[in-house]
C-alpha cells in the first residue's frame, strides 16, 4: 500500500513503517519556542530534571509575540527567554528579528523534517516539505530535551486545488474558502495534502499562506509535495543541498478527498468571530473599518507587501481608517525597503511596526477599542483576539485590506485593480 | 469512578477565550491568570466552578492557539475531568500532559449542574440527574500511559523517555 507525504516523513524519521493510525516516536529536526509559550517550557524543562539539550543548533527562541515588550512582566520574560538562550546555546531571535514562522522557514526548515513549535502556526513550514505542527510547551519542553516526541500519524485529506486564481484573487482567499467549507474542526487530526495545477503555480509565499492557515480546519499539518519552486527557494536560502524530491505515492490511501477549483474562486473574509464564518468582500460592502493591518505569519511577506503597495500606490487611507503593516522579518523589510514597497505605504499613510507578530495577539501594537471593526491579513478572528471582546475581526488577503483601508469600509479589492 | 457536578460550557471554546490574549503578560503568573478564566465567554464560570467538578462542553473544545496556559488555568480551579463532544488536538495534549483528563462523549443530555458519575475503567459516564449513559471515546495509550503518571513531566521523571 502507497504512502501519504505524512506516513512518508514519520516513517522516515521514526525509523517504522508508519501508516495512519500508528503512534511513533519521531526525531525532531527543530524544535522552538516563543515569548508566548518558552517561559512556561522553561520551568517545565527545568522540573522534568533533564539536563541535556539534544541539539542546541536546532532549538530555537523567538521573542516575536511581545515585542519590544509592552510590559515590565514580559520583560522579565524576555530576560528568562535570553537567559536560556545563553546558557544552552540555543538560538535565539530577538524582539523585531522576526516572527518565528517566518525565520524558520527563511533560514531552518526543510523537506522531510519533523519540526515542532510552541505556537499552532506552526504547520506553515509544511509548505516546504515538512511535517510541522504545533504543541504546547510541555510537549516541546519534552523534545528540546530528548530531541524525539510522540506522533500519531495522523489520517490524510487530498486537497487538489485545480484551475488557475483570477485577477484580485489569491492564496489567502483559497485557505478562507477551504476553511469555510471544511469547518473549523472539518479537518482535526488529519494532515491536509495539497496537490493540483493551482498548487504547482504557486509561488512559496502564497504556499505558506495556504501551509499556515491548515490548523485553522483543526489539521495536524499542512503538506505541500516538492517540486521546482521548493528547490529554488531552498537555494536562495544557500540550502540547495538540502532539497529533497518528496511527493505522496500514487496509491496513497486518503480518509478524504477534497476539489476545488481555483478560477471560481472570489475574494474572500471571514467575518466575526469565526475563521470559518466566510462571506464574499463584496458581499460586505459597507463595514466600516476602523483599522487595516498587513502583517502576521499568515501574510507578512514581501509578496504580500507588494500586493498592498500596488492597490496603495498614490492613494492615501481612508481618514477615519488607521493602516498598520508589519513585516514578517528583518529581510522582509529591508527588501520592501530597497524595492520601494515600504515608502509607497508610508506615504500612503501607513504606521510601520517592527518586524513580529504585532497587534495580532492582542497585546500591543494596535489594540482595538470598544465597537471597533479590524481587516486583518491575519490567521484568527476569534472574540477579543486583538485585545478587546468588544471589537470585531475580519480576515483578507492583503488586496482586500489595501482596498478596504482607502475605502474605509470591507471592498472587494478587483474595484481597484 | 469520579463524582462531581457538571459546568455547562458551548461549542468552539477556543483558548483565547480561556486565558484572553489581552492578558499575555500574566502568563508567568498563572495564580492572578486562573482567576480571569473564561471571563469573556462565561463570566459566571469562575465563581461556579468548585473543585471536583467537570466540564461538559460541546465540540472543538480547546481550539486555536497552543498556549498551555489554558489547560493549566483550567486544572488550577479544580477540574476533575473535561467532557467535550470533541477536542482539539495541541489542546488535547496539552491537557493530558497537565494531568487533566479530555472524555470525548456525547454531552448533549448533559445539563448546567448534573450530578454526573465517570467510571474510567468501563469508559462510561453516567448522568444521575436523568439517568443516562454515554460512552467515552478510545484515546492512545500512550495518553493514557501519560495520564497515570499525572503528567508529562512526571511521566518523563519515571521513565526518563517515551520508550519504556
Amino acid at each position: 500500500m502507497g504512502k501519504t507525504l505524512a506516513e512518508k516523513i514519520l516513517s522516515e524519521n521514526s525509523g517504522s513503517d508508519a501508516h495512519a493510525g500508528d503512534i511513533v516516536i519521531a526525531r525532531v529536526d527543530l524544535a522552538f519556542l516563543q515569548d508566548g509559550t518558552g517561559p512556561l517550557a522553561l520551568r517545565q524543562l527545568e522540573e522534568s530534571g533533564l539536563e541535556q539539550i539534544a541539539n542546541p543548533e536546532r532549538v530555537v527562541i523567538f521573542l516575536d509575540h511581545a515585542a519590544p515588550s509592552p510590559s515590565p512582566e514580559l520583560a522579565n520574560d524576555h530576560i528568562i527567554l535570553r537567559q536560556f538562550a545563553r546558557k544552552s546555546g540555543a538560538q535565539l531571535y530577538d524582539v523585531g528579528e522576526g516572527v518565528c514562522h517566518q525565520v524558520v522557514v527563511e533560514s531552518y526548515a526543510n523537506p522531510g523534517e519533523v519540526i515542532i513549535g510552541a505556537d499552532s502556526h506552526t504547520v506553515t513550514a509544511g509548505a516546504l516539505g515538512a511535517f510541522a505542527t504545533g504543541m504546547g510547551s510541555t510537549d516541546v519542553a519534552i523534545a528540546i530535551a530528548l530531541g524525539k516526541t510522540w506522533l500519531r500519524v495522523p489520517e490524510s485529506f487530498k486537497v487538489e486545488i485545480g484551475g488557475r486564481f483570477t485577477k484580485g484573487v489569491y492564496a489567502k482567499d483559497l485557505a478562507l474558502h477551504l476553511i469555510g467549507s471544511l469547518g473549523a474542526d472539518g479537518a482535526t487530526y488529519k494532515s491536509l495534502e495539497f496537490s493540483g495545477e493551482a498548487i504547482s503555480n504557486m509561488s512559496m509565499a502564497e504556499r505558506f499562506t495556504l501551509a499556515n492557515m491548515a490548523v485553522e480546519a483543526g489539521a495536524k499539518t499542512g503538506l505541500f509535495p516538492t517540486d521546482e519552486v521548493t528547490r529554488t527557494y531552498l537555494e536562495s536560502r544557500g540550502r540547495s543541498a538540502l532539497f529533497r524530491a518528496l511527493r505522496p505515492d500514487p496509491d496513497a490511501e486518503y480518509e478524504r478527498a477534497i476539489t476545488i477549483d481555483a478560477s471560481s474562486l472570489e475574494p474572500t473574509v471571514s467575518k466575526p468571530h469565526a475563521v470559518d464564518n466566510i462571506a464574499l468582500a463584496r458581499e460586505l460592502t459597507g463595514i466600516k473599518i476602523a483599522q487595516v493591518f498587513i502583517g502576521t505569519c499568515t501574510n507578512g511577506r514581501l509578496d504580500d507587501l507588494a500586493v498592498a503597495a500596488a492597490i496603495l500606490s498614490g492613494k492615501r487611507r481612508h481618514p477615519k481608517t488607521r493602516l498598520l503593516v508589519a513585516p514578517a522579518s528583518p529581510e522582509v523589510l529591508r527588501e520592501a525597503i530597497a524595492t520601494g514597497y515600504i515608502q509607497t505605504l508610508l506615504e500612503a499613510g501607513a504606521v510601520l511596526l517592527p518586524p513580529g507578530c504585532g497587534p495580532c495577539v492582542g497585546v500591543h501594537q494596535g489594540v482595538l477599542g470598544g465597537g471597533e471593526a479590524c481587516l486583518s491579513t491575519a490567521n484568527r478572528n476569534f472574540r477579543g483576539r486583538m485585545g478587546n471582546p468588544e471589537a470585531s475581526i475580519y480576515l483578507g488577503s492583503p488586496a482586500t485590506a489595501a482596498a478596504s483601508a482607502i475605502a474605509g469600509e470591507i471592498t472587494d479589492p478587483r474595484e481597484l485593480m | 469512578m469520579l463524582k462531581g457536578k457538571a459546568v455547562k460550557l458551548g461549542d468552539n471554546i477556543s483558548t483565547d477565550d480561556i486565558t484572553p490574549g489581552r492578558l499575555f503578560h500574566l502568563r508567568s503568573n498563572l495564580h492572578e491568570l486562573a482567576k480571569h478564566v473564561l471571563e469573556d465567554v462565561a463570566p459566571s464560570f469562575g465563581s461556579k466552578v468548585k473543585p471536583g467538578d467537570f466540564i461538559a462542553a460541546g465540540v472543538n473544545f480547546g481550539l486555536g492557539s497552543s498556549r498551555e496556559h489554558a489547560a493549566v488555568v483550567l486544572k488550577m480551579t479544580g477540574v476533575e475531568a473535561i467532557l467535550a463532544k470533541s477536542v482539539a488536538r495541541i489542546f488535547f495534549r496539552n491537557a493530558i500532559n497537565v494531568g487533566l483528563p479530555v472524555l470525548i462523549c456525547d454531552t448533549d443530555k448533559i445539563n448546567d449542574g448534573d450530578e454526573l458519575e465517570i467510571d474510567l475503567v468501563g469508559s462510561i459516564v453516567k448522568n444521575l440527574a436523568n439517568g443516562t449513559e454515554f460512552p467515552i471515546g478510545e484515546f492512545p495509550e500512550v495518553m493514557l500511559r501519560i495520564l497515570k503518571e499525572g503528567g508529562l513531566i512526571p511521566y518523563i521523571k519515571k521513565h526518563g523517555d517515551f520508550e519504556s
